[in-house]
């Protein structure tokens, strides 16, 4: 007999929500973190779309530890002296439960969510690092971790983009540098009122900004900005394949971005309180793992489930339902009392039946898109500047109309190119 | 605000005398190397004046970059995470 029907190996959203699904199903479930507590390891940019957690739990915001509900989305293009932003306020159109999306700080989020699945009946134990898989005869029959060694029908992992154990079990290779983005993050203290004022926020309310060109320093990649209840997420995102190559080390261009005319009054008088990093999955499909073996499930980043679009990034709520959907399956393997891959494949059907294959489907070609059109990190976000100055400044010399003004600047980029991009990009976006 | 600054700020709990990354400069071309000392975003990988790899763990944000970065050459960088109970804890994350 084992000792539990599943060990979840991994306290973050996709860890924790299986291990609460499972456990509300009956299931005897272990769930090891190797933080402190659930959450210290974690790091993300900043805004959990709500809609996968509402289906597990329903109404979570209400009780969670989120910390501003999005109302206000800003996505920007900047050159060095310069910052063109489209701003969209709606405190009304994303107010519903089912599209909501919520800044959350990660140590107090997931603490939270793996204190449900708790609640809900799993043993969670942290610290504790699981080390391998437990074998037998080639069979996977548990985890090993230090001197203890435990036993399940079937593991799941849910260890993160780095994922040690999905590559030491075979399931996946090691990441490539095209395929995953490094984040660098400050968490930087400002009053509540002050936060409200200056983003046009009431309590409760928040906003998301995301930013091309300048902050990547033309390469793959981009700068956020995001309102928590009382700091405020500022951080830069780029692949490991352009950093690779830089002249100019992560730290010291994140110091620009917040150096920068349009952020430095954002930002201003607030308090550094944490500095952090992350790698990103920004592969998509590309970079799909197996993700069932006998005894076997890989859930959430470590099976890359997530996507960066460049306006938005999601992989909060693709790691909660992969958590769901896995949590189905092993109930279903548990009733079948079969847990070989021929009802664990299930996992992956049923990740394509729902929104998480289908929408990395849909944007398959993002990735590529993004990392072939260099144009949109460097010339484009210049041309926003050219036209937009073109356009406001007033000099006394004798004015021309828009289409003049903006006919040069935009054949120095060359208008093919502009359509080309503009038609590929709104494929693959 | 340089980065020893940044990461003065930030909890950690360091296992002495057990690093849980240890780069191997013997199996790495001086490309590697350079690119270590710009992915890092804690700054941790530096050159000496005799062109020696120093590299100093305790800062670490155990966010994998260096590994993927030299993930064409194996052996290069001996990586895991911390011990259970080691390495940075995030308060806010
Ligand atoms: C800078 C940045 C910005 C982002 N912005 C957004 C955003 O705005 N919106 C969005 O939806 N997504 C965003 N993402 C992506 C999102 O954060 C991830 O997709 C999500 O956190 C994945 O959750 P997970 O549960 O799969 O993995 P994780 O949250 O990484 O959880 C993995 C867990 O496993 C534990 N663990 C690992 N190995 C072991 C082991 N051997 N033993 C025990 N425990 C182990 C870890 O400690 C951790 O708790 C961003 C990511 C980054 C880095
Ligand atoms: S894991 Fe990240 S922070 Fe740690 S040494 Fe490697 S690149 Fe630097």
């Amino acid at each position: 007999m084992a000792d539990y029907d599943a060990i979840v190996v991994g306290a973050g959203l996709a860890g924790s929500t299986a291990a609460y699904c499972m456990a509300k199903a009956g299931l005897s479930v272990l769930l090891l973190e190797r933080g402190d507590t659930a959450g210290v390891k974690n790091v993300t940019g900043g805004r959990l779309y709500g809609h996968s957690l509402e289906k597990v739990i329903p109404g979570f915001a209400q009780e969670a530890p989120v910390e501003r509900k999005i109302v206000r989305e800003r996505v920007s293009m900047m050159t060095e002296d310069s910052c063109f932003t489209a701003d969209f306020h709606t405190p009304s159109r994303f107010d519903d439960a089912s599209c909501a999306s919520y800044t959350v700080l990660r140590a107090e989020f997931d603490a939270w969510l793996a204190s449900k699945a708790e609640e809900a009946g799993c043993d969670l134990v942290s610290p504790a690092h699981a080390d391998d898989l437990l074998r037998e005869n080639g069979k996977i029959i548990g985890i090993k971790g230090g001197e203890d060694e435990l036993t399940a029908e079937v593991v799941l992992l849910a260890d993160g983009v780095n994922s040690l154990l999905g590559q030491k079990a075979g399931l996946k290779k090691e990441l490539s540098p095209h395929h995953v983005a490094v984040g660098a993050k400050e968490i930087l203290e400002l009053p509540k009122g002050v936060i409200n004022d200056r983003f046009g926020l009431n309590d409760g309310e928040g906003m998301a900004n995301l930013f091309a060109g300048f902050p990547s320093a033309g390469m793959v990649g981009g700068g956020f900005l995001y309102t928590n209840k009382e700091s405020l997420c500022l951080g830069l995102v780029i692949t490991v394949a352009d950093m690779s190559k830089s002249a100019v080390r992560l730290p010291d261009l994140l110091e620009k971005f917040r150096e920068h005319p349009a952020v430095k009054p954002l930002v201003a008088g607030a308090k550094l309180v944490e500095y952090s990093a992350h790698l990103v999955p920004e592969g998509g499909l590309a970079m799909l793992p197996a993700l069932s073996a006998d005894n076997l499930l890989l859930l959430g980043d470590a099976a890359g489930l997530c996507m960066n679009l460049g306006y938005t990034v999601r992989g909060m709520d693709l790691a909660v339902a992969s958590g769901h959907l896995a949590a189905q399956t092993v109930i279903e393997a548990k009733e079948k009392g079969d847990f070989s891959n021929n009802v664990l494949a299930g996992y992956k059907s049923r990740l394509e039946q729902s929104f998480v294959l289908k929408d990395m489907r849909t944007h398959k070609n993002a990735p590529h898109f993004i990392e072939h059109t260099p144009r949109m990190f460097s010339e484009y976000p210049a041309l926003a500047a050219d036209v937009f100055t073109q356009l406001f400044k007033v000099d006394g010399t004798p004015s021309r109309l828009m289409l003049k003004k903006a006919l040069p600047l935009v054949s120095k980029v060359g208008f093919l190119n502009l359509i080309k991009d503009g038609l590929k990009g709104s494929r693959a976006l | 605000m340089n980065i020893e600054q940044k990461l003065s700020l930030n909890k950690f709990m360091v296992d002495e005398g057990n690093p849980h990354i240890v780069p191997h400069q013997d199996k790495m071309d001086q490309a590697a190397v350079n690119t270590l000392t710009v992915v890092c975003p804690a700054g941790l990988y530096t050159v000496d004046e005799r062109g020696k790899l120093v590299f100093e763990v305790a800062g670490c944000l155990e966010c994998g970059t260096c590994r993927v970065a030299l993930a064409h050459l194996p052996g290069a960088l001996e990586w895991n995470h911390p011990r259970a109970s080691f390495g940075v804890m995030f308060r806010y994350g």
